[in-house]
Formats: structure tokens, sequence, C-alpha cells
């Protein structure tokens, strides 16, 4: 696909002309420390100074928080006591500044929500109204091990759009998908020019990433033998059961669904959820079948390096942003637990 | 495509308490939309998620048949914040269902096969949809054995069918209790296990027993059914755990890669001793 030059100028009247036909995304300040993924106001751009941001784009089609029925509780109104499908806004999304590695994270996440059994509309509706305007990672943070998982700093799983910066404070946009071409035109960026100026800075940025993981044995394992080694106590140890690697883990998607009352108006919504916490999984009858630290920390790599694994055959649910690593707070680091369940050998 | 978290909304058209101790009440809904009632297809062994408006949702196994037309039945524990308030709620009252969810027993399989159900306590609502269905399907089966046990006379569900089925004669009926006071209990005393020892039929190649009731009773049936002689794979297990979406999507519910509310919640036992994680 074609190469696009977009200069600093071209760069602000093109976000300035998408903003009519788009909602517009990407990292922003937010009122806490760090930039996150947000819906940017009118005349705001995307602040793409942002090595990645601490929660990943994964809120963008899947928010925290999101209210999937309404329904009245008052028995004078004729439809008390029914959940109503409730009106949302799947206008065309530009979301701008996602890595490479959330992206591709989405397609992951996808096998979950859009399986041919069940559709989740609310995931699947929001997803496919994004186009996803990449930033490539010209220079990959010290925990970052994407190219260990099967994608790279300027992966294109997931993307439409591929922006590199140039060095005239620019950028380049690699033109992934057609809907990506739909609108880079619409913005006015149709310059074209040489697409063999990205190789050289494809394999200059991963070449800087020096954090190697092995994987090439998880399907091989047993589930059964990695489930019953004798590692997870260790691993688990210093586990503080803070759920802060699951909430900023681009490929974590489990949920609770709870209701909410005020006055006679309820709401039934779903909210992330962590499988770090005792009440995931806690049964009416008191019984809780991961009442350990240990059983819930093997559940969290079991699952997204062995389960994942076997049941779609389609690598590890991981792309290697480095999130957990980065901000766990007592340094459990799952490049090492994935060494350790890879060269596993049963006694 | 249907929302798949999208509740039927359904009316109560008859609440029975089942149980002496009042733990336990059978609900009898009717749909409000006729589609919705064609739509809701079951088979026995299947659940369902119940939705209390204001409350939130219970998976709960379903207690009638699909033979049984026009209404759909639950047999609800007072345990949490939703069967709690379902204990408080009254006849003509709306309230919703998502499912049915999850799979069934094997009845395929079992068609042309004798049969031993083996329950105890108030894990016996699948199984009794599971009895109505073979009865309504008599000729289906060759030899029927049901083995139901409960702490006590009181705490037995559906007694009014049991002793309807008892006297019927075409399944043998195995009923027991722990213990009783009762100097007219006309029927087995003893644990499960023991009495599936003394009265569960012999094991061979066409027989399956259908296992649903307390981790206790299932622990201690185990080694009587393997003393028997029957294969695990003849052994069939219905599972619970704690569920939200009950569509194998929300995460909490699996036992390694596969998911109780969708891949099963009915396992054979041969399945499960290959599955990794927790049971």
């Amino acid at each position: 696909m074609k190469v696009i030059q977009i200069d600093t100028n071209q760069w602000t009247e093109g976000l300035a002309k998408l903003e009519g036909s788009y909602r517009m995304f990407g990292p922003a300040e937010t009122e806490g420390k760090y930039p996150e993924f947000k819906e940017l106001e009118k005349g705001d751009v995307p602040n793409l100074n942002v090595s990645n941001t601490h929660l990943s784009a994964k809120s963008v089609v899947y928010p925290q928080s999101e209210v999937m029925f309404e329904y009245t509780l008052d028995e004078a109104k004729e439809d008390h006591h029914q959940l109503r499908e409730i009106e949302k806004d799947y206008s065309p999304r530009a979301v701008f500044g996602i890595r490479p590695c959330d992206a591709a994270a989405n397609l992951i996440i996808q096998r979950n929500f859009d399986s041919k059994e069940y559709r989740d509309p609310y995931w699947v509706d929001a997803f496919e109204s994004c186009v996803f305007i990449g930033h490539a990672c010209e220079n990959p943070g010290a925990t970052c091990f994407c190219t260990s998982v099967g994608f790279g700093p300027f992966n294109e799983d997931g993307l439409d759009l591929l922006l590199v910066e140039s060095d005239n404070g620019g950028f380049l946009a690699k033109v992934i998908t057609d809907k990506g071409a739909v609108l880079a035109k619409s913005a006015g960026w149709e310059t074209e020019t040489d697409a063999a100026a990205l190789e050289p800075l494809k394999e200059a940025a991963e070449a800087k990433i020096r954090s190697k993981v092995n994987t090439d044995q998880l399907a091989k394992q047993d589930a059964k033998d990695l489930f019953d080694a004798p590692i997870w106590e260790d691993i688990g140890f210093a586990c503080l059961n803070c759920g802060t690697c699951t909430y900023s883990c681009p490929t974590c998607w489990c949920f609770d669904i709870q209701d909410e009352v005020k006055d006679k108006s309820g709401i039934r919504m779903r909210n992330w959820d962590s499988c770090m916490y005792p009440l995931f999984t806690l049964e009416g009858s008191g019984h809780n079948p991961r009442p350990e630290k240990h059983h819930r920390i093997r559940q969290r790599f079991m699952h997204k390096l062995k389960y994942y694994v076997d049941k779609y055959q389609a690598g590890v649910q991981c792309v290697g942003c480095g999130r957990c690593v980065r901000l766990c707070p007592v340094n459990i680091d799952i490049r090492t637990v994935c060494e350790k369940m890879n060269s596993y050998k049963p006694a | 495509m249907q929302n798949p978290y999208l509740p039927m909304p359904v009316r109560i058209d008859e609440i029975v308490t089942e149980t002496e101790d009042k733990m336990l009440k059978t609900f009898k809904f009717v749909f409000l939309n006729k589609e919705d009632e064609e739509r809701f297809q079951h088979k026995a062994g299947q659940f369902a998620e119940l939705s209390v408006p204001g409350k939130g949702e219970v998976p709960i196994g379903i207690a009638s048949s699909p033979t049984e037309k026009g209404y759909v039945k639950f047999t609800v524990n007072k345990t949490g914040l939703v069967t709690g308030y379902m204990h408080t709620m009254k006849v003509g009252d709306i309230m919703g269902i998502r499912g049915p969810l999850g799979n069934w027993y094997p009845w395929e399989t079992l068609e042309g096969k004798n049969v031993v159900i083996i329950g105890g306590g108030f894990a016996f609502s699948t199984l009794r949809a599971s009895i109505v269905y073979m009865l309504a399907n008599r000729n289906k089966f060759k030899d029927i054995h049901v083995i139901y046990g409960s702490r006590m006379p009181s705490l037995l569900l559906y007694r009014d069918e049991l002793a309807a089925w008892e006297a019927a004669g075409d399944i043998a009926m195995h009923i027991t209790v722990d213990g009783t006071d009762d100097p007219d209990w006309k029927y087995n005393v003893g644990f499960v296990p023991t009495i599936t020892e003394q009265k569960a039929p012999p094991a061979d190649a066409d027989t399956y027993a259908i296992v649903c009731g307390p981790p206790a009773m299932i622990r201690f049936t185990q080694p009587v059914l393997d003393n028997l002689g029957y294969s695990h794979d003849n052994i069939i297990n219905s599972l619970e755990k704690r569920m939200k979406c009950g569509i194998g999507i929300c995460g909490r519910c699996n036992i390694g890669d596969q998911y109780v509310c969708k891949d099963g919640p009915v396992f054979t036992l041969n399945t499960l001793n290959h599955m990794a994680g927790e049971k």
C-alpha cells in the first residue's frame, strides 16, 4: 500500500477537517498525572509525545464502565421491570496515536467478543466504528517485548493507517486498509512518497528492543503439568492482588455485570473485572475455587500463556506492551513467568 | 442479531415453597411475549440467567422439561442478593430470563441406554427436568433408576412428584434421607453413596450415570461407581461456578480453556479428569 507524506501544517489542517466526520480519540491530558486515551474535545489534538499510555487503548472500544440496558421499576409505567436497549453512538471514530501493540491487542480481544456462537454487540459495534491510526514506536520502551510475541514496533495488525514520525516534524503515513485510505483522503493527506523510506526505520526500531522471551514450547506443554507445576506460590508470593496488571493490560477482557438503581430508574452495566480479586469467583455457597492469591496469579498467567494458546492456536494472549512489567508494584514480570512456563519440565 | 445479554420478560405465574425450611421455592414463569416462548427451546440439563431488574442476574438450572409447554420452572435456593430478593417476590411480578444457556445431558447418546440418575439436595432441579423428559419419551430408554437423597424428608424437592414416580413404577425410584425420626418413613435411610452401592444397576457399556449434587456427595459417590465398574466416559457430571455473562465471554467460570457456562455445565468425568484448572 502507499505511503503518504504529511507535514505539520497538513497534519493540523487534516485533523480539523476530520472533526466534521469522525469522533476523535487519542492520548490526551487527564485529571490524573498521565495522558490516557479519551475522546478529544473539539479543537484538541491528540498528544503524540507519549511513549505509551499507562492504561491501554482498549477503553476506546471497551470502556471501563458501560451501560448495557435501562429500565423503570415504576409499576405505573407499561414496561416496568423490562430491560430496554439504549441508543449508542456508533458513528465513525478516528483513534489517533494507538501503538501497534494496542492495535494488535484488539484483534486478540475480538476472538473473545466476536465468536461464531455469540456476538457481543457493544464491543463489536464499537470496534467496527473505529479507524485506527497507529503510531509506530521508533523508540520502544525498556520493558517492551512485542517482537517476542509475534508483533513489532511497526506492526500493522489491527491498524488502518500507520504514522511514522519524520525528520521535519510531520509524519509518513502508511495506508493499510481502505478505511485508512478514506480517512487520509478526507483529511487531505494525499502526497505520496517513497515507501522504501520506512523499512530502515522499522529495522532500526526492532533492533532497539532488547527484551527477548521464548514462547515456542508453550503450545506443546501439557496444561495440567503447568497447572500443577510447583512454581506458582513463588511467583505469587509478593503479589498484592492489586489488579494493576489486568487493568493496564490491552488484552485483558474480563468484566462484571451490575445493576444500579436511583429512585425508580435503573441501569444494568458492565465494568472491567479482574481475576486478581477473590470476589471474581466467590460462589454463593461460600466456596471459592481460587481462594488463594497464587491460585489467582496462576489463572492470569495460565490464561494468557496456555489456555488462550490452546483454545485459539493463535499465539499468546499478550502483545508485549510491557505495561504490567512497568506498573507492577512488586516487580512481578510476565517475561520471567513465561520463561518458567516455556521451559518447564515436569518431574 | 439478538443482543445475547437482553433478558426476555416473564411473569411469575406460581410460586411453590418446596421444603419445610422455606429455603427453596419453585418459580413458574410465563413469557410476556409469545415469540420469546417459541424461541426458548431448551434441553434438560441447561440453565438460564434469571434477571431481577434492580438486583441483577443469577444462573439457575431449568427445572422444567422441554416437554412441559407454555412455561418454564426454576427452583431457587435463598442465598444471595438476587435469590434472596426473589424469595420476597409475588405471583404476577415481572422479571426476566436469559437463555437457555450451556450444554445439556447427552440425550442422543443416552437413547436406548440404561440411565441411573444420582442426585442430592437441591441440585435435583435439572434432574427433575431430565426425569420428566425421559418419562415423556419412555420407550426411548431402557431401565431408568433414580437415586435421590437429602438430609431429611422435609428437605426433599418435588415430594408429590417423587411419590407419583415411585407409585407409577416405570422408573426405579430409590429415595433416601440421611436420617429421620418419622416412624412412617417408607423409603431408604442412608447417604446417597451407600444407597448407590446397594441399588445402582451393574455397570456396562450401555449404562450411564448422571451425577449431580453437593461436593461431598460427588466425592463419596465416585469411588462407589468406580467399584461398580462404571467407565469414566459413562459418568456424567453437571458443574457450577460463579457466572455473569453465561455465554463464555466475561471470563470467570473457566476450568482451563473451557467455560463452564458455555462449554458445560455438563461434562463426562473422563473429560473432567483431563481438564487443567480449579474444578
